[in-house]
């Protein structure tokens, strides 16, 4: 504590830089920061690395298994699977982050508004969310996204959706047992407008639990775009979204599994990474870690 | 013209059980440069007094002046201008300050707030200049607040009080979260700056020992009422009412000449949820009679000393 108060007087740190370096303290987030630097820089940098063009046919090579030429193998068109999966990932890595920080931004937004009223408006805004996230999930998923169609902004919307309820109660949660504290009536004491003591003095506050939950939804929120890719909804093809590359082969499951199995391991190992970099993350945020 | 003063105050909250009467209808002047010392035990509506004063929280009945304007009610860009001449120092200065905003921030919003300074530099001059009254090394500016003791950030909230040169300030049991060291220097910085810019403070304390040091005038409250009120000497020297003798009873002394007398009182505080009329600290009152049951009110006794007793002549 004593060594720590001197260092950090010296330069200046702020909690972000902080937070990064006990993120990396941790071997299980590191691991995740590893796997998912990879996996983001090949799809980033997808026209680079991918040896096909996403949509390059070639009929005189279809199903073939994993080989030299195709590490992945081909699928039915006797497109390089390799290539898509590298492609496929843009879609399903935007749309995850995409879905689960709007969700949560827009849960954090209504959850503070919430929090920081109180009376009517809490209990007006709790209820309506009660009645929000009574509907399982994936049926409010499916009915936002066939109403509103395919496309890759209407599946964020509908998969955002989803994610709204828990971060309202989250922030709504941590407001509570913040909104006491006399720091906010100081605040106010120095006439700081409502707007300024919300977003400048209780959000930073209240934040950090809600980063962990929408970077841990990333994760839930690949395999549900996995999951209305796979029953057709979502992202159409040809665009090789990971789960409609699953959709896809599972024609051929017993024939041909390699076509299922590279991009459900894909889609594992990116859920696995973003876990284990959700739970560091959780543990580099606790409060009561600072000092 | 007195700097401040409330009439007759009052501010209930409603809770499920009926009406709390937190401060029920407490009157007193400040002038300026002087301190008023307001004690009691903890639930006794000291902290709710002072934060109804300075507009934190909205008053029932009664009003509050300040430079004879009314503004117990104002509101919008008059309530601004008036929260700039009245400033709070809290109790707990580890639950004061924004654990997320480094210590210049802090002691800038004020300054930012009020529009009067223009562009980065005056704004940070005029940090600096706060930050050296209040005696907090310039190599903490871009502290956060976790990194500084007690008594550093108690210092770093008494700035931010102090940016805009309020012409009065509620101290909500300022020193209490510190350690006795600290206190002391918090106290003389609090009574270094009343000299310099003649200040007024409203001192809310459950610490006798400390008003006693601090301040001019001292008034006693007991569940939200004002029981005695006195300059600080004749409060000591001539307690009237049975209460303040209790309270004044348990101050340690160092004096082993004079013997001590404790006044232990006897049973709980009672519920300032719907008080019956009448003294409300009749219930522990060694002296109580029927007498006591009817409203008292508050009598000036002797010149500047008034007390809510029917009893405190005889007794006296």
């Amino acid at each position: 504590m004593k060594r720590n108060t001197i260092t950090l007087q010296n330069k200046k740190t702020s909690l972000f830089t902080e937070s990064c370096q006990r993120i990396w303290a941790n071997p299980g987030a590191r691991v995740g920061v590893i796997i998912l630097a990879v996996i983001v820089i090949l799809c980033v940098f997808a026209p680079v690395f991918a040896p096909y063009g996403v949509n390059d046919m070639d009929l005189a090579n279809m199903y073939k298994g994993p080989s030299r030429e195709h590490i992945f193998g081909t699928d039915g068109m006797g497109r390089d699977l390799f290539s898509r999966i590298l492609y496929g990932g843009r879609y399903s890595l935007a749309l995850g982050i995409c879905a689960a920080f709007v969700g949560s931004g827009v849960g954090a937004v209504i959850g503070s508004v919430a929090g920081y009223f109180g009376k009517r408006t809490e209990t007006l805004i709790m209820r309506f969310m009660d009645i929000w996230s009574s509907i399982p999930g994936m049926l409010l998923c499916i009915l936002i996204s066939a109403t509103l169609g395919s496309g890759f902004v209407n599946t964020v919307i509908a998969l955002a959706v989803g994610n709204v309820p828990t971060g309202v109660r989250l922030i709504r949660g941590q407001i509570l047992s913040e909104r006491s504290r006399e720091y906010l009536e100081a605040a106010e004491s120095i006439n700081c407008s409502k707007l300024s003591i919300m977003f400048r003095h209780l959000f930073p506050n209240v934040i950090s639990p809600v980063i962990v939950d929408a970077t841990m939804g990333i994760g839930m929120n690949i395999t549900m775009a996995a999951s209305l890719s796979f029953i057709g909804l979502g992202v159409q093809p040809p665009t090789p979204e990971w789960g409609a590359m699953l959709a896809d082969a599972r024609a051929h499951i017993l024939t041909y599994p390699y076509l299922i199995m590279f991009p459900g391991i894909v889609i594992a190992l990116t859920v696995l990474a973003i876990n284990l970099i959700g739970d560091g993350l959780r543990d580099a945020m606790d409060p009561k870690l600072r000092k | 013209m007195a700097l401040l003063e409330v009439q007759d105050l009052k501010k209930y909250f409603k809770v499920p059980a009926g009406i709390n009467h937190a401060v029920d209808g407490v009157s007193f002047a400040i002038e300026k440069g002087e301190t008023l010392g307001v004690v009691g035990e903890s639930g006794c509506g000291k902290s709710t007094l002072g934060r109804t004063i300075i507009r934190l929280q909205e008053a029932t009945e009664g009003t509050i002046r300040l430079d004879g304007e009314d503004i117990t009610h104002v509101s919008g860009k008059k309530l601004r201008d008036v929260r700039e001449k009245m400033q709070i120092v809290f109790q707990d200065p580890y639950s004061s300050l924004n654990p997320r905003l480094r210590i210049e921030s802090t002691i800038m919003e004020p300054l930012k707030n009020s529009g009067r300074f223009k562009g980065k530099g005056e704004l940070q001059d005029e940090a600096n200049r706060l930050m050296e009254l209040v005696g907090i090394d310039e190599r903490l500016r871009q502290a956060y607040p976790h990194e500084l003791d007690g008594g550093r950030r108690q210092r770093v909230g008494i700035a931010r009080a102090l940016a805009l040169n309020p012409k009065f300030i509620v101290c909500d049991e300022p020193v209490s979260a510190l350690d006795v060291s600290i206190q002391a220097q918090v106290l003389n910085l609090l009574m270094d700056l009343q000299e310099k810019t003649d200040i007024a403070y409203m001192f809310v304390t459950h610490d006798l020992s400390v008003v006693r040091h601090i301040s001019n005038h001292i008034c006693v409250m007991y569940l939200g009422q004002m029981v005695e009120k006195a300059p600080t000497e004749e409060l000591f020297e001539r307690t009237m009412h049975p209460y303040t003798r209790a309270l004044l009873s348990a101050i340690p002394s160092t004096d082993i000449d004079r013997p001590m007398e404790r006044v232990q009182l006897k049973g709980e505080i009672t519920s300032p949820i719907n008080p019956a009329p009448g003294c409300r600290f009749a219930a522990r009152c060694p002296y109580a009679t029927q007498a006591c049951r009817e409203p008292q009110q508050l009598r000036e006794v002797t010149s500047g000393h008034f007390v809510s007793c029917c009893r405190a002549q005889e007794l006296g």
